[in-house]
């Protein structure tokens, strides 16, 4: 039986590019391991929908591939300014090490909350720690990020750790279609206003470090 | 019994003569990749067989350390070759003698001596160099440390041998999230340790940003022909501990009859020549890394090695 594995695996380098979105300086990488993230789980989606058969989980499938593969990226390419995504971010607000270590941590809370969860659950007991440390690690990468775009990027990271979560429990309790669709396009309505505000602050400031934009342009210029 | 003699004695001739070959392919493929048409491969060979043949000049101040130092160099990859299963399944003589754990600790003990050795002549690059490569190292360690954990868990030991019989027989445990992770960490850190690129640039004549090419500075004649023959041993030592008990484990001689033998050297050279690919393609493609953006390197590999600790710990893949 290979599905349980492979699923595992898909968990494995879910958590790895979740972890790898706390620490690239490139935006650029930061967005490609969103996208790989969102791979992996459509993969798990897919696998799981093979292995207990419930149909919603190939609508949760189709409907990640187009909102997080196609969708988004389009979105983000059109109405982010191309120089951005060329830039480094060169002052974390924690050092890169530190970053991971505490990521790390929430990655072992998580395990231990997933033990808990899924005691006496039919629940695939890889996705949902993966999907927990996802969800929470996705949150920290908005609060350690100075820039808009990883931002956003961290906060689409925390939907895909609760898709995560969420297919994990779908044997027991699969979620109606509907929350599905209705929480894929939310991320949508979340990533056009959030693009657009961060066009419009980079043409009027010249920046998208979310932490000096308290001061104004002039000021800032050596 | 007399056929694991002649095996190890042929483990110890594989490693001791076809390393140089894969250190002079790698530097070939480099130039070919830059468009150049870069040194024969046998260029290892004849820069061996000239500093064999050269004179010793050794400084008058210096202590016995810096005379030992490039024999224990030396040696010690040639220890862990017996501790590792190199070209066969089944263990031989020496197999039992000591863990992963101890191949470590003897591949560091190689290099605490050459630290020593760039210590004492005091010439101002060498303390410089084995400073940093001191830092490399015991940033590397607890990577090390971590990954031989995760294996023991797995496997349920942490001899070699065993170790690669259970990741060779069932294809199932092969994909577990936990194999992947710790193949990821444990590559960056035969990165970090062999001195390839994102840590350290083996081609730079530049003393000031030297790590590892520093501890070989002021050898000349025979001592630096073992400084550079040991430095090759543990590249591919390093590289055949990665491809045989973790990436590739398949392969290797079942029986010790000498075509089964001759077969495993044959797949192991192809092995290791894949890995050189890979090799030139990283160092192709990224530079080298500032001395403190290595922190960040091996504190992500390390990242990735308790990842892979946790995921076998907590989830479906325990035994």
């Amino acid at each position: 039986m290979i599905g349980y594995p492979l699923n595992d695996l898909f968990g494995g380098l879910f958590l790895l590019n979740a972890f790898a979105m706390v620490a690239t300086r490139q935006i650029r990488g930061c967005l490609r391991f969103f996208l790989l993230q969102s791979f992996c789980l459509i993969a798990s989606a897919l696998i799981i929908g093979l292995l207990t058969g419930v149909r919603e989980l190939f609508f949760v499938a189709g409907i990640n591939l187009l909102t997080k593969l196609i969708i988004i990226p389009w979105l983000l390419r059109r109405s982010v300014p191309r120089e951005i995504y060329a830039r480094r971010e060169i002052s974390l607000v924690l050092n890169v090490p530190l970053a991971l270590l505490i990521a790390l941590l929430i990655a072992v809370f998580s395990f231990f909350a997933g033990r808990i969860l899924t005691a006496g659950t039919a629940a695939f007991s890889t996705n949902v720690p993966i999907g927990i440390a996802g969800l929470l690690i996705g949150a920290y990468t908005i609060a350690v990020r100075r820039e808009a775009v990883p931002q956003l990027l961290g906060l689409l990271s925390m939907e895909n750790g609760a898709f995560f979560l969420g297919i994990g429990f779908s044997p027991d309790l699969p979620l109606p279609l509907i929350a599905e669709v209705a929480a894929a396009f939310d991320t949508l309505i979340v990533v056009v206003p959030i693009a657009i505000l961060t066009r419009n602050i980079h043409e009027r400031s010249g920046t998208t470090l979310v932490g000096s934009l308290t001061t104004l342009k002039e000021e800032r210029a050596p | 019994m007399a056929v694991h003699v002649l095996l190890n004695i042929l483990q110890v001739a594989f490693v001791l003569g076809l390393s140089p070959i894969f250190v002079g392919v790698l530097n070939r493929l480099k130039e070919v990749v830059q468009s150049k048409r870069g040194p024969s491969i046998l260029q290892p060979y004849r820069d061996l067989g000239k500093l064999f043949a050269k004179d010793e000049v050794v400084s008058s101040e210096s202590s016995w350390v810096f005379r030992v130092a490039p024999y224990i160099a030396f040696i010690c990859p040639i220890f862990v070759a017996l501790l590792i299963p190199v070209l066969t399944r089944f263990p031989l003589f020496f197999a039992f003698a000591g863990d992963m754990l101890a191949a470590g600790s003897v591949l560091a003990l190689g290099g605490f001596f050459a630290a020593l050795a760039a210590v004492d002549t005091g010439n101002p690059y060498g303390p410089m160099g084995a400073s940093r490569t001191r830092m490399v190292s015991f940033l590397v360690e607890p990577v090390f440390m971590i990954v031989f954990f995760t294996v023991s868990f797995v496997a349920g030991s942490t001899i070699p041998y065993i170790v690669q019989t259970k990741w060779v027989t069932p294809p199932g445990s092969f994909f577990e999230p936990a194999h992947l992770l710790l193949l990821l960490a444990f590559f960056m850190i035969v990165l970090a340790e062999a001195g390839r690129i994102p840590v350290d640039n083996p081609s730079g004549h530049f003393e000031l940003a030297m790590i590892d090419e520093s501890k070989g500075l002021e050898y000349s004649g025979r001592a630096a022909a073992l400084v550079k023959w040991g430095g090759y041993m543990k590249l591919t030592v390093l590289m055949i501990v990665f491809l045989n008990v973790l990436l590739v484990p398949w392969g290797l001689a079942a029986t010790p009859d000498p075509l089964a033998a001759a077969l495993a050297v044959l797949l192991v050279v192809v092995k290791i020549l894949g890995f050189v690919v890979a090799l030139v393609i990283i160092e192709s493609s990224l530079s080298k890394l500032r001395l403190f953006r290595i922190t960040e390197f091996l504190g992500a590999s390390f990242i990735i090695s308790v990842a892979a600790m946790m995921s076998q710990l907590f989830s479906g893949g325990a035994p």
